[in-house]
């Protein structure tokens, strides 16, 4: 059957396509390591955002915690691999698997709340988060873990020579992302996000079953939030709970889909293509003016706000 | 015809104002039943109990024999009953095609059939012109239409209609009329709840009016309106004008 | 367990109260604003930032008294929320798509924005004022050591409280309290009601501007200070009930004695641990907070 909803996904699909293609072939002609680090980074937040979307955007749940699960993955597979010599390759999927378990964990009771109270409710999870992280011995307390050199190879994730494999795997992550999105977008699931976010009433008498289907989508954006982090661990090497856990990694996580379009497929991408390099351009170029930076980046995101209410996507004439 | 949903004693009150207090009355397959009375009578009270919006306090509500009171609105979907809402409440970030399939996904678990039969229920409502629209751009009429064509895609035995016809100019309340004639045509059964009697009456098969909070009375249309009781109640302020 | 004495039991209930206060009055700006227009200003504890260097340059260059300074911080950080709504958040109450997150983002690009500025402008360094009447002096209550500062911030909050009680009592209270709960509605009764969330907006950033301005006395002050009370003050609002100045109060001081007992209890740096999980428990009995309209 074609209809508008048909033709518009297999678009979709072809335009994703043309892009991943496109992110493929990027980084071959740059040699400069500042702006392949920038790229693999965009690429990186791009794919967290899509999986923040997937709770925030389509089902509608402001989190502001998802640093939490960000945190807790890059922390189980660094432990995992420097404690157990558990391939990260193996060890991010575990970490997926655990964050997406301490998402339902903090869902169960949040869901019960409803606007502003989900939000702080989730700023507070993941702030008791941070805190235990930063006293708890076990996983390095305030000092945080390095992950130690154990030669260069896919199954260590560790590449000094150069910047190129962890790009592939940004983008690898990143369209997984992506494609997850699109596929459950057109599902019975995504409809039923869709609808209990605009109206959970007229959702209910439909018989959209509203606290499984959140379970679902914190299960499902918690995975994908935690495979991010193990990602990032592997590619900075050293994590410390200030640097993979505070409030500000949530807020990070969370932006670029807001910005660039909550619940669309494209949001998160542009954002981050937009945010992230201004957040580094600037920080490079004008950190040194102290806060100039930062000055910029508010400005931006309030400007998109209240120029762009429905996000950056909006301006490419499509609502969707 | 046999009895699809039975009304038994059912009471409710919402912080010590009874809404409801022990009514009782059955639905038979294939009519369309009228609930009128005046305003806090307890009608929208009724339609939540019967949708599984509210547990009653008392008494239950079957539907072909199964209990469905108490079981929640998702629950009673399921079981078949379906309903539109007094104000409208459409999915505005969704298309009116992607705003039904919601509805259908209620019987199909994939999105194809769900698709499938999201197309053949804005035919039949007439929507088929509007269904790539967004759902905020409709007119009126058009989202009573809506939010019809999203509960017949749950595949009802029994649809729910509160005041779907209240506000439209008499050319819209005809087709809102035709409307409703072709879906009990599909053997689909109907209460309704509805303020413009000159509409109504000739519509319903058989009428229950309810008064404060309490069935009134219950009859063909023709014969309520002669009724002393249910004119001094309720029709009496607007057929003695 | 160690032996506890009745002084120790005290002397935490006591500074416990004392920093529960402050909490109260910041919670109580934000409180004001949530209740007025659904909107939570997540650039609060920027303005708590923005008191805090208002009186320590006023204090510096003309060394007053923060205790003289407070109805000058207090005027200009009233001036500040009126431009805040009339520049930013009217507009931002104006989109029609996805206005949830526009007011959440406007607020918090905000936030953003004024720590920039405050970097650039005042420098990464932690600053604390020079000159007070109050400063280093402790009171001797039969044994207890109260820190004149702090004695002197919680009575100050205490009188800035009975003021937005008594507010609320005027008829500029009751033209609020109309506005609140139909914000449609009072147009008809010749209520301005753009002019009613800009007092809002001046109030509560007056709020925030006084426990500032009385915070300095005994905090050091930074770009980042916000952050931290920021937080608190969130967890605050929604254990009292957002909207509700009763619970504000109220979940102020339970929050503060929460930390004293935990920072006693457990250690120092796990004191917020303590609050956070009160306010958990709390939510899951009651969605709505403390005092919250269920």
């Amino acid at each position: 059957m074609t209809n508008a909803i048909t033709r518009r996904r297999r678009l979709e699909l072809v335009v994703g396509a043309v892009v991943l293609a496109i992110l493929a072939v990027l980084p071959l002609p740059i040699r400069d390591v500042y702006t392949q680090n920038l790229i693999i980074l965009t690429i990186l937040y791009a794919g967290l955002a899509q999986a923040w979307n997937i709770l925030g955007g389509y089902c509608g749940q402001i989190s502001l915690g998802h640093g939490l699960y960000f945190g807790i993955g890059a922390y189980v597979s660094t432990m995992l691999f420097v404690d157990a010599g558990i391939s990260p390759l193996l060890g991010m999927f575990a970490a997926g698997a655990i964050a997406s378990l301490v998402a339902l964990l903090v869902g169960w009771p949040c869901f019960r709340l409803s606007g502003h109270y989900y939000a702080i409710a989730t700023v507070v999870v993941g702030e008791i988060g941070h805190l235990l992280f930063l006293n708890w011995d076990f996983v390095g307390a305030a000092t945080g873990l390095y992950v130690p050199f154990h030669g260069q190879s896919w199954m260590n994730l560790q590449f000094r020579t150069s910047k190129l494999p962890f790009h592939y795997l940004a983008l690898v992550f990143a369209a997984a992302t992506w494609i997850v999105a699109w596929v459950l977008e057109g599902s019975r699931w995504g409809y039923s996000w869709r609808a209990m976010r605009d109206d959970v009433i007229a959702a209910r008498s439909l018989a959209v079953r509203v606290f499984p289907s959140k379970m679902a989508a914190s299960a499902i954006s918690g995975f994908f939030t935690g495979l991010g982090g193990a990602i990032f661990a592997q590619y900075v090497g050293y994590i410390d709970p200030d640097s993979v856990m505070a409030a500000n990694i949530s807020i990070l996580i969370a932006l670029p889909a807001v910005l660039g379009g909550v619940g669309t497929l494209w949001g998160p991408l542009i954002g981050a293509a937009i945010l992230i390099p201004t957040s580094e351009l600037t920080r490079s170029y004008l950190g040194g003016a102290g806060g100039v930076d930062l000055m910029i980046y508010g400005a931006l995101i309030v400007g998109v706000a209240l120029l762009r209410p429905a996000g950056l996507v909006s301006l490419l004439g499509a609502r969707r | 015809m046999s009895v699809l949903l039975e009304v038994k004693d059912v009471s409710k009150s919402f912080g010590g104002v009874a809404a409801n207090v022990d009514i009782s009355f059955d639905v038979t397959e294939g009519e369309i039943l009228g609930l009128i009375g005046p305003n806090g009578a307890g009608k929208t009270s009724l339609f939540n109990a019967i949708s599984g919006d509210v547990t009653p306090d008392k008494g239950e509500i079957r539907l072909s024999g199964v209990r469905v009171s108490g079981t929640g609105p998702v629950a009673c979907a399921r079981a078949g009953i379906a309903r539109t809402f007094q104000v409208v409440r459409s999915f505005d970030s969704m298309t009116v095609r992607e705003n039904v399939m919601v509805g259908a996904f209620c019987r199909h678990t994939r999105a194809a059939t769900a698709m499938a039969e999201a197309e053949r229920v804005l035919d039949f409502a007439g929507l088929a012109a509007q269904a790539d629209r967004p759902a905020h751009s409709l007119t009126p009429p058009e989202k009573r239409r809506l939010e019809i064509a999203r509960a017949l895609a749950t595949e009802p035995k029994l649809l729910l209609l509160d005041e779907m016809l209240t506000g439209l100019t008499p050319t819209e309340a005809g087709a809102g009329v035709q409307l409703i004639r072709d879906v009990r045509a599909q053997g689909i059964t109907i209460i309704m709840v509805e303020h413009v009697m000159e509409i109504l009456l000739p519509l319903i098969d058989r009428a229950v009016v309810l008064n404060l909070g309490r069935v009134l009375t219950s009859g063909l249309p023709g014969d309520l309106v002669q009724d002393p009781a249910v004119i001094s109640a309720y029709l009496g302020d607007r057929y003695a004008q | 367990m160690s032996a506890i004495s009745i002084d120790t039991v005290l002397q935490v209930a006591l500074s416990g109260l004392l920093m529960g206060l402050i909490y109260a009055l910041v919670a109580a700006g934000l409180s004001l604003i949530f209740g007025l227009m659904d909107v939570v200003n997540f650039a609060h504890g920027e303005l708590l930032m923005l008191a805090m260097y208002a009186t320590f340059f006023l204090n510096l260059w003309f060394g007053l008294d923060p205790l003289i300074l407070l109805p000058v911080v207090a005027a200009i950080m009233f001036a500040l929320g009126v431009a805040i709504y009339r520049g930013l958040i009217s507009r931002a109450l104006g989109v029609q798509f996805n206005r949830g997150m526009v007011q959440i983002f406007v607020t918090f690009g905000l936030a953003i924005f004024i720590r920039g500025a405050a970097q650039l402008a005042f420098g990464g360094d932690f600053r604390s004022v020079g000159t007070s009447w109050l400063a280093n002096r402790t009171a001797d209550l039969h044994g207890i050591y109260v820190p004149l500062p702090q004695l002197a911030a919680s009575a100050v909050c205490l009188v800035a409280f009975a003021g937005l009680f008594a507010l609320g009592r005027t008829e500029f209270g009751r033209a609020l309290q109309a506005t609140r709960e139909d914000r449609d509605a009072v147009a008809l009764i010749g209520i301005d009601r753009d002019r009613i969330f800009a007092i809002g907006w001046g109030l509560g950033a007056a709020a925030v501007g006084v426990a500032g301005t009385m915070l300095v006395g005994f905090y050091y002050v930074s770009p980042n200070v916000g952050a931290n009370f920021a937080l608190i003050a969130y967890v605050t609002v929604a254990l009292g009930g957002f909207g509700n100045l009763m619970g504000a109060l109220v979940a102020g001081i339970l929050i503060g004695e929460v930390e004293a007992v935990t920072a006693q209890v457990l250690e120092p740096s796990l004191k917020q641990v303590g609050m956070f999980a009160i306010y958990l428990v709390v939510l899951m009995v009651r969605p709505r907070g403390l005092f919250g309209k269920l």
